[in-house]
């Protein structure tokens, strides 16, 4: 079988004024269809680059994305992004938010009705519903996050995109949203890339943690198994001997094996 | 008095509550206080109605000699007072109202300015979203937008043979410039996150443009607008002192050629009154159009 997503010996590196600076090297790995898969890694890592590249804002200069065996040149909808400062259109209500997305990949193929059911369905998933007419700028950061992440999940995508969802977040709301993602995840199964720093964060929501080395020209240095059954409960999780252990893997990898060197930014 | 209690309980003791809950029921009781409103609604009108009462005390004084050039403001009262009076007389062709022919020139300004708006806001975008429009055309508008109005006219009337159309050319002309200029900075400044979510969606231009550019420039292409409306006024007046017509800028130059001072005085209130219903009235459509875009 072959896989859902490959990272095919990926290069990107930037030109800026006739230097060129390496920012990823040799990037090889293989997403199956519903895993759940974190990026970490110190900042100035390429992770963001990385995500990028998947989603098809930018360019790779060597190698290739493939998704289904096709190779991903163009962002699009089947690789919806979740950013990290929400980037709803704030003269747009959230209803609208998702219903631009909506109309424009479901426009032909789903009625009035049936687009307008699709998106109140995404904006109950994420319990948004009682907010549809409220503009970004009146609901609070968890809530644009939220539905941030009903706008992606309502284009139905092949891959979730999530750019460190939750970096903006005060610790309650990240919990909640967290929470919120482990439950979207378990109903949809959606195949799920997550960009994070934070090492809780990754081993509670994902299968696999992959750990990013410092830049210049990062790769990826390891990848972890998360073997923890699902459903997965925080508070019992927290004295959980393999918690712990994958924990502290990810916890040893960054910080001794992999110091952040303040001047490799 | 209440700011001063305010003050001193912050400076004399540590709990700064009891002032809050004074300056909380003060402003509570503010709202349903019509006296307080009234009040609020004098120290707003009076300033500017003073000031005008002491300009024209001023000016009376001024203007009151036998020999004075210019006619003081009870002689434009006296003379000028069907003018004043009645806007929206019609006694034939020439003979009309100065309500009629602010409206005559506003329908010019209407027409050249409406052009000068698509136009203007369509070679922004271009000129905002390509680098290479950009370095090509933004040294062309950077000089041709400091020619004045009235240096256009006579190429004008050469081209279009005609005065009307050539009014209109100039104040399609004069204002366009702002126009683009500020809908090309505000284009350029559409947050990249903006650009990535339209990309995602697989947006064509046309949305795009509609979907994401109009809207997010929108708060600086209302300033281009409100500094279009404002020079296309001033340019209709001086275009229509040469070009001829009923408009407000020929019936000043007709009231100079026969000798009328009082009827320019009272027309330059209307112009001035005009222009400035014109930029509050773009002001007010700009600020109800780009409601919530500006915040985050």
């Amino acid at each position: 079988m072959t896989a859902y997503l490959k990272l095919d010996h990926i290069d990107k590196s930037f030109a800026r004024g006739g230097q060129v600076s390496e920012v990823l090297k040799d990037i090889r790995l293989t997403i199956d269809k519903g895993e759940f898969v974190s990026i970490i890694g110190h900042s100035g890592c390429g992770k963001s680059t990385l995500l990028n590249l998947i989603a098809g804002l930018t360019t790779v200069s060597a190698g290739a994305v493939l998704l289904e065996n096709k190779e991903v040149d163009s962002p699009g909808p089947e690789r919806a992004v979740v950013f990290q400062n929400h980037s709803l259109l704030p003269w747009l209500t959230v209803y609208e938010n998702i219903n631009l997305a909506v109309s424009k990949v479901f426009g032909r193929s789903k009625s009035k009705a049936e687009r307008h059911d699709w998106i109140m369905r995404n904006l109950d998933l994420v319990q948004m519903a009682h907010a549809r007419d409220k503009r970004p700028a009146e609901i609070s950061g968890g809530m644009k996050q939220r539905v941030g992440i009903a706008r992606a999940l309502a284009m139905e995508p092949k891959i979730l995109l999530l750019d460190e969802p939750f970096g903006a977040l005060d610790a309650l709301t990240r919990a909640h949203l967290q929470d919120a993602v482990m439950d979207i995840h378990s109903r949809l199964g959606s195949t799920t890339i997550m960009i994070t720093h934070d090492v809780d964060e990754a081993v509670l929501l994902s299968d696999r943690i992959v750990m990013m080395t410092n830049g210049p020209a990062a790769t990826i240095g390891e990848v972890l198994a998360v073997p923890l059954a699902r459903p997965r409960r925080r508070v019992e999780l927290s004295s959980d001997r393999t918690f712990l252990l994958c924990r502290e893997a990810v916890l040893k990898f960054l910080y001794e094996r992999h110091r952040f060197v303040e001047a490799a930014e | 008095m209440s700011i001063q209690t305010i003050e001193d309980t912050k400076v004399k003791t540590f709990p700064a509550k009891p002032a809050e809950i004074i300056a909380f029921t003060a402003k509570a009781r503010r709202r349903f206080d019509p006296i307080a409103i009234a009040g609020k609604l004098a120290s707003t009108l009076m300033p500017p109605v003073v000031v005008i009462a002491l300009m024209l005390v001023v000016w009376q004084i001024a203007c009151s000699s036998p020999t004075s050039s210019l006619p003081p403001p009870s002689q434009v009262w006296n003379e000028a007072y069907d003018l004043i009076a009645h806007p929206f007389f019609n006694n034939g062709p020439q003979d009309i109202g100065l309500a009629w022919r602010v409206l005559i020139s506003l329908q010019r300004v209407a027409i050249g300015f409406g052009l000068a708006a698509i136009v203007g806001v369509a070679l922004g975008a271009l000129v905002g979203q390509s680098i290479w429009a950009m370095r090509g055309l933004d040294p062309v508008f950077q000089i041709l937008r400091t020619v004045p109005p009235l240096a256009w006219l006579p190429l004008s009337l050469a081209a279009f043979r005609d005065s009307s159309p050539s009014a209109l050319f100039v104040i399609f002309i004069t204002s366009i410039w702002p126009i683009i200029i500020n809908t090309a900075v505000g284009v350029r400044n559409i947050p990249q996150d903006y650009r990535n979510v339209a990309r995602i969606l697989r947006l064509n231009p046309l949305e795009f443009f509609i979907k994401i550019m109009v809207p997010a420039a929108a708060p600086y292409i209302f300033t281009g607008l409100r500094i279009g409306i404002g020079l296309s006024w001033l340019a209709i007046v001086a275009a229509e002192m040469l070009t001829g017509g009923v408009g407000i800028g020929f019936f000043i130059w007709d009231a100079w050629n026969s000798s009328r001072l009082p009827d320019i005085i009272v027309a330059l209130a209307y112009i001035g009154i005009t222009g400035f219903c014109l930029d509050r009235l773009v002001a007010a459509v700009g600020a109800f159009v780009t409601r919530g875009t500006t915040a985050k």
